[in-house]
């Protein structure tokens, strides 16, 4: 397939012309190289050979033809798109931290290691969790921490025989994917007719064999779960630990500690709440918080303060080790830091006002035409379904994420939480205006129109990209994956 | 703080919703949970104080000359690197889920792929992982997936840090058994490595370099592995392979990498970039994200996220990983890093690295109590004897503000305490070295 026009979108190494050079690496030491013959490489890497000028033209176009929150209204739910201070960038391109080796001498890395023991002191202040490790670098592996810390308190206990997961419906996959990598069973709970969990159903599944009961706070719909009180209390009965889903805390920051819901474990993602850039797919950085009675099982090392002096600290016998080389995505996690230093505590707390009150705007501005799956207000988030007109003629909520693109607008998350059908999930966040707002739901509203007068017109969307419609279930069918 | 609304918009969309104020929109939270004590600062920093603080803690990192490797190298950026990766059109952006407005993201991921695969010579990539370490967990647990055995032979030179993440990726069972192949002259000893190979070994995982610095015999371990019946998962540092054997060449199953090699700044350690390849019958295997090339309705050629079906958001608890957020903006910084390289610059870096390594060596190996510890041939750092490595470091750090390497006697006690790690990339000068050579000359 490697064959198809070539005409404007040609790949680097298509790009190619032997003999051109971009960046060079004089040598000028006396001494020589020792390769032994068998372990020498036999033929050189197909790498573009282009010249530096080839090279930043190539990139710079390619990043044109790609939104971004920088240059379009990103809605996607669950993903926290909010605006990416630039100080935040400069601050961690700062030589004296872009430059620390993760093995330095603790007295060489006195400022960073200030810089992670104020952050974990912080978030332990906005989350009302007792002990934090920033080591995770996302969500996921947040979770996989999470999971391993209740599993080696459970095992410290002699209780192996817990060996279930509990999670609502409407979690994220990697809440069900993370157990079953941790050799958990992942026990799926239906959710209520109100979205939220059924104290009922949960009871039922409760047991001696529970682990650990993971919610998303406020869950994927948006949704506060109301009678938290009475889940935490049933689960902690039931010998269960509390595992918070914190991909939502934007929702709260501020407004209610986790650890006062009665949370043992809870993570945060800085790409999500502490506006840390997205990067295109990554890097995150992740954190757990967790109540006292787990703080000697988060992975080493950890960051100790004596005498004035920041230190590692790799002696905790029951730490479950690590979750991966070095020490956390430290250069994200610098970014939330001066994200955090410049928000006092009310500042913090107008974050996710500001970011409940635009989504309930966004929902009830949209909700008469796109029916919203709940019909309580909602927290940073909304769950809309398509209008029943357009679905009546065959439009799929697809159709409509497509035809979002044209008006230049990035498409809601779609056809998640799982439990909606033909979900529709905005999350405008706190740094757009009521006037961008303002145009995406007179761009719902026209598509509304448009679908009903001419479903083609959405079937053949989006018009105005680089490409059309692309054909995914050939990609899948005969894959192409490199060059 | 970044929030635009006005008191006047808040007014009209509170109006818009049909209630007074936002603690209406707050009902469904039990009140008791609201506004609780935060104990945080009162006031925050405008963003000329926030820099100033930030600048502040930075310069409380000393900044020593530094010849640190074990896993994590300091490169030289360059310039079209860093600028073309702040571009807010990448920065800013997410997972491209919406393909047709993603295409830039996503054709850099496939370039990205193809250059990984180029460099290691393997048949697919993924489009990243988290780092070395965890992309080394998620292959070996490939491995035992794939050949639904439990023994995992690993060389005892293996960077302890892989080593222990290693066994965290494996915390699900405890039926797992892990065996170190030990090594001889600090390279994988192949009698051992014979003897310790048997028809239910799921895969020999070794580092090539190894943490010592040496370039293991990776064919021959291939050869032996296969030979048995177990699968081949190698970590390889991309920076050596402008001159070493890539792991294609020797028929690795999986290869894997520390992407920060490929000039990505050491930020005490993260974010950093795992590569991860394999050969394509277990592309299926693959764990996260991967890229693919498509036609869209028009048959023009366009780049979609594919072969979903392993992944978490579908799969759920029968995905191939939990991963969903990767390191794509490191991956995308590797991208542009190669392109500016290309083969011959590949090879220039490697070159570089193994002569500044080869140069220090020499010069340090002939001060007064000093000595190389192995004979083998190393590609960017080695193991010098110093007396007492630990003490050493802490004295030159102080008077010299050199870091002379990384202590090995708490990471390997049989090595004794004069044991030192030292690491000369492309960064490191004559100059640099000399400095190093006077310090030791001093201090030993
Ligand atoms: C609810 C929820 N949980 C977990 C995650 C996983 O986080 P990450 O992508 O940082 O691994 C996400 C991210 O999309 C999420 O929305």
């Amino acid at each position: 397939m490697n064959d198809i026009s070539r005409s404007d979108n040609r790949l680097s190494m298509e790009k190619s012309d032997p003999g051109r050079r971009g960046i060079r690496f004089k040598n000028t030491l006396k001494a020589k190289e020792n390769v032994p013959a068998g372990l020498a490489r036999k033929t050189a890497p197909k790498l573009p050979e282009l010249s530096e000028f080839d090279v930043v033209r190539h990139y710079t176009k390619l990043s044109k033809i790609n939104f971004s929150v920088d240059t379009h209204f990103y809605p996607l739910g669950s993903c926290t798109m909010k605006y990416n201070p630039r100080v935040n960038e400069e601050a961690a391109a700062l030589d004296g931290f872009a430059g620390l080796h993760p093995l330095a001498h603790d007295n060489a890395a006195q400022g960073t290691l200030e810089m992670l023991y104020d952050l974990e002191k912080r978030l332990c202040a906005l989350t009302g969790m007792d002990a934090f490790t920033l080591q995770p670098a996302a969500g996921a592996h947040s979770e996989f921490t999470g999971l391993l810390i209740a599993k080696a308190y459970f095992a410290k206990k002699g209780q192996d025989e817990r060996t279930e997961i509990i999670c609502p419906d409407s979690a994220h996959g990697t809440n069900p994917a993370t157990a079953a990598m941790l050799g958990f069973n992942a026990i799926n709970i239906k959710s209520g007719p109100d979205g939220r969990v059924n104290p009922d159903d949960l009871k039922a599944h409760l047991g001696n064999k529970t682990a650990v009961l993971m919610l998303t706070v406020p869950n994927t719909l948006g949704l506060f779960e109301s009678r938290i009180e009475e889940i935490v209390e049933m689960a902690h009965k039931a010998g269960a630990l509390i595992y918070m889903d914190g991909a939502n805390f934007n929702a709260l920051i501020g407004l209610v500690k986790p650890g006062e819901l009665g949370v043992d474990i809870m993570h945060i993602n800085a790409h999500k709440t502490f506006s840390t850039p997205h990067g295109g797919g990554g890097p995150g950085a992740g954190g757990i918080g967790v109540k006292k009675h787990l703080e000697e099982f988060l992975p080493v090392p950890r960051i100790k303060k004596e005498s004035g002096t920041y230190k590692t600290d790799f002696s905790c016998p029951d730490s479950i080790g690590k979750v991966k080389a070095f020490f956390g995505n430290v250069g994200v996690l610098a970014r939330a830091y001066a994200y955090l230093l410049m928000h006092s505590k009310k500042e913090l707390g107008g974050i996710a006002e500001n970011a409940i009150l635009n989504a309930n705007y966004m929902k009830s501005r949209l909700q008469e035409v796109y029916p919203s799956y709940s019909k309580d207000h909602c927290m940073h988030e909304c769950v809309l379904t398509p209008p029943s007109e357009l679905t009546a003629k065959g439009l799929k909520t697809l159709d409509i994420a497509k035809r979002l693109l044209d008006y230049g607008f990035h498409a809601p998350t779609i056809y998640f939480p799982l439990i909606v059908h033909e979900a529709i999930m905005i999350e405008p966040t706190e740094t757009e205006s009521k006037e961008t707002m303002d145009a995406f739901i007179t761009a719902m509203l026209e598509i509304k129109r448009e679908g009903a007068a001419d479903p083609q017109l959405l079937k053949d969307a989006p018009h105005t990209m680089p490409v059309k419609r692309l054909d995914e279930v050939q990609a899948a069918r005969q894959p192409n994956l490199r060059w | 703080m970044f929030s635009a609304n006005t008191e006047k918009d808040r007014e009209e969309m509170l109006k818009a919703i049909g209630v007074s104020s936002i603690r209406d929109l707050l009902k469904q939270v039990p009140g008791k949970y609201l506004y609780p004590a935060f104990d945080l600062p009162e006031t925050s920093l405008d963003e000329q104080q926030t820099a100033r603080r930030m600048k502040a803690l930075a310069a409380r990192n000393t900044a020593p000359l530094s010849f640190l490797g074990a896993g994590a190298y300091e490169r030289y950026i360059p310039a079209a690197v860093k600028a073309l990766i702040s571009r807010g059109e990448y920065l800013t952006a997410y997972t491209p889920y919406q393909a047709e407005a993603s295409q830039g993201i996503l054709q850099t991921i496939y370039e990205y792929q193809s250059s990984v695969c180029a460099l290691y010579a393997m048949d697919c990539a993924n489009a990243s992982m988290y780092d070395g370490a965890s992309a080394f967990g998620e292959a070996v647990r490939a491995a035992v997936r794939i050949t639904g055995k439990k023994k995992i032979l690993c060389q005892e030179t293996l960077n302890p840090q892989y080593l222990q993440t290693l066994k965290t990726y494996f915390a699900d069972s405890a039926e797992y058994q892990f065996v170190t192949v030990p090594h001889k002259d600090g390279l994988v000893d192949p009698e051992k490595l014979s003897a310790l190979l048997s028809g239910d070994t799921a895969c020999v995982a070794f580092q090539t370099p190894n943490f010592f610095g040496l370039p293991e015999d990776a064919p021959g371990i291939s050869e032996m592995a296969h030979k048995a019946g177990a699968l081949v998962v190698t970590a390889a540092d991309p920076a050596s392979l402008g001159l070493f054997a890539p792991p294609g060449e020797y028929s690795a199953d999986f290869a894997v990498g520390e992407g920060q090699s490929l000039g990505l700044p050491l930020s005490y350690g993260g974010p950093y970039l795992g590569i991860f390849s394999c050969k394509k019958e277990y592309v299926r295997q693959m764990p996260g994200r991967i890229a693919g090339m498509t036609r869209d309705k028009d048959g023009k050629r366009g780049f979609v996220l594919t072969l979903q079906a392993r992944e978490q958001h579908i799969r759920r608890d029968k995905a191939a990983s939990n991963i969903c957020s990767n390191e794509a903006l490191c991956a995308l910084s590797a991208t542009i890093y190669l392109a500016l390289l290309g083969p011959e610059g590949l090879k220039e870096l490697a070159l570089a690295n193994a002569r500044a390594a080869a140069f220090a060596a020499g010069k340090l190996s002939a001060v007064k109590g000093a000595a190389l510890k192995f004979k083998a041939p190393f590609f960017n750092e080695f193991v010098l004897e110093v007396g007492d490595a630990a003490r050493l470091r802490e004295r030159i750090l102080a008077k010299d503000h050199i870091d002379i390497g990384l202590p090995l006697k708490d990471l390997y006690p049989a090595l004794g305490q004069g044991a030192l790690l030292v690491c000369a990339t492309e960064t490191k000068t004559e100059e640099d070295i000399l400095r190093l050579e006077k310090a030791l000359r001093e201090n030993i």
